[in-house]
């Protein structure tokens, strides 16, 4: 399942930017999430994909990109 | 039972506004409103070290409760900027103080040092007498540590704030606590002696924008208070930001938690007690009213505390 659509249309709710990053874009670099948009971020992952994600796996590493969360998500399903 | 008597806080007269502060690391005055909600911060004189600061505040507070040092059974200092690894600012605090030879106890935690101070102060007052808690910081002595950091040397600022917890007699009484520690991200925020401090802005604010609404919500929970019921939320002030954020996490509206951080920024683990002690100057408890305490910090270490007025 590619989920990566999904993403960047969650990344463009919570960070307010009509942006389309690439799959391996920094987020973070690029200014397109702040720190609070990221927390903003990971609560739209969980509503969207319908899951939780424990504190202990809130390393902003892991949501840096658009393929890294996907990878993150295929752990989770 | 344990009461809070009394608040206090000593605050350095010199403030430092952002475009001072901007100017240092080539942050804009206006970015710097907008990431963290601060206006300005205060800075202490050189001569002025963490126990003549706790000191201070502890007196303001005794003043305030209309108690002698010579009443207290035990002073404790949280604070994550002391001059020196051991000893820690809590004996000198004492000796300033003119307390004697009580136990003075550190609690070297920064930002959530003041939170834990109180829960501890709660349980043992009964058995000992009333305890000075206090929590001082000198952020400006570790924030000019070069390389001067944008995100991190605007955020800080300078102060103390004091509380007395009494076994006897208060104008609200510490009905409960929860604290949790997890040392998974403790590299993410971290002072090493003679080093700047290391702070993943990231990783706090993901962690603390969820750990304190959850360590809210468990207090209130467990005794049955609702978040409507409570009359106002105390927290660490870390950044006007990430407390909305939490306001909303908990379903309150943002006015119910009080926020002094535009004047004085975040001064670690004094903030939560010198919000206090303006809340309760200006406003102050209601009977049967609950307030929520809250902090989050280094660690990391977080939770809440709920009082309730008498």
């Amino acid at each position: 399942m590619d989920r990566q659509p999904k993403i960047i249309e969650l990344i463009r709710i919570v960070s307010k930017k009509d942006v389309r990053p690439a799959s391996d874009e920094s987020l973070f670099d690029s200014g397109i999430l702040d720190s609070f948009a990221l927390a903003d971020l990971v609560a739209a992952l969980e509503k969207s994909f319908g899951i939780r994600i424990p504190d202990s796996d809130l390393n902003p590493r892991k949501f840096d990109t658009v393929e890294r969360i996907a990878e993150y998500l295929d752990t989770r399903s | 039972m344990a009461f809070l008597r009394a608040f206090g806080r000593w605050l350095p007269e010199r403030i430092v506004n952002n475009l001072e502060v901007g100017g240092k690391v080539g942050a804009d005055e206006t970015w710097i409103r907008n990431v963290s909600g601060i206006d300005e911060r205060r800075y202490a004189d050189p001569q002025d070290r963490v126990p003549d600061m706790a000191a201070r505040a502890g007196a303001n507070c005794l003043e305030n409760a209309g108690m002698k040092p010579a009443e207290l059974s035990m002073v404790m200092v949280a604070s994550g900027s002391a001059e020196h690894a051991f000893p820690g600012p809590a004996s000198e605090t004492a000796k300033l103080l003119g307390c004697g030879d009580i136990p003075a106890i550190d609690v070297p935690m920064a930002s959530a040092g003041s939170l834990f101070a109180m829960s501890l102060a709660s349980r043992l007052t009964e058995a000992l007498g009333p305890i000075l808690v206090i929590g001082a910081e000198k952020m400006s002595r570790i924030i000019c540590r070069e390389p001067l950091e944008r995100g991190v040397v605007p955020l800080f600022g300078d102060g103390a704030g004091a509380c007395l917890v009494d076994p006897e007699r208060g104008p609200a009484a510490i009905v409960d606590s929860v604290l949790s520690s997890d040392g998974s991200f403790a590299d993410d925020l971290q002072l090493d002696p003679d080093r700047p401090l290391q702070m993943n802005g990231r990783s706090v604010i993901l962690q603390a924008s969820r750990k304190i609404p959850a360590a809210i919500n468990a207090v209130l929970d467990k005794n049955s208070v609702t978040h409507s019921e409570v009359g106002v939320f105390l927290l660490h002030q870390a950044n006007q930001n990430l407390i909305v954020r939490v306001a909303e996490a908990v379903g309150v509206e943002a006015a119910r938690f009080f926020s002094n951080i535009h004047r004085f920024g975040n001064t670690s683990s004094a903030s939560m007690l010198i919000a206090a002690s303006e809340w309760a100057e200006t406003c102050g408890f209601r009977p049967n009213v609950p307030v929520v305490f809250a902090a989050f910090g280094a660690g990391f270490h977080w939770g809440a505390l709920l009082a309730r007025g008498t």
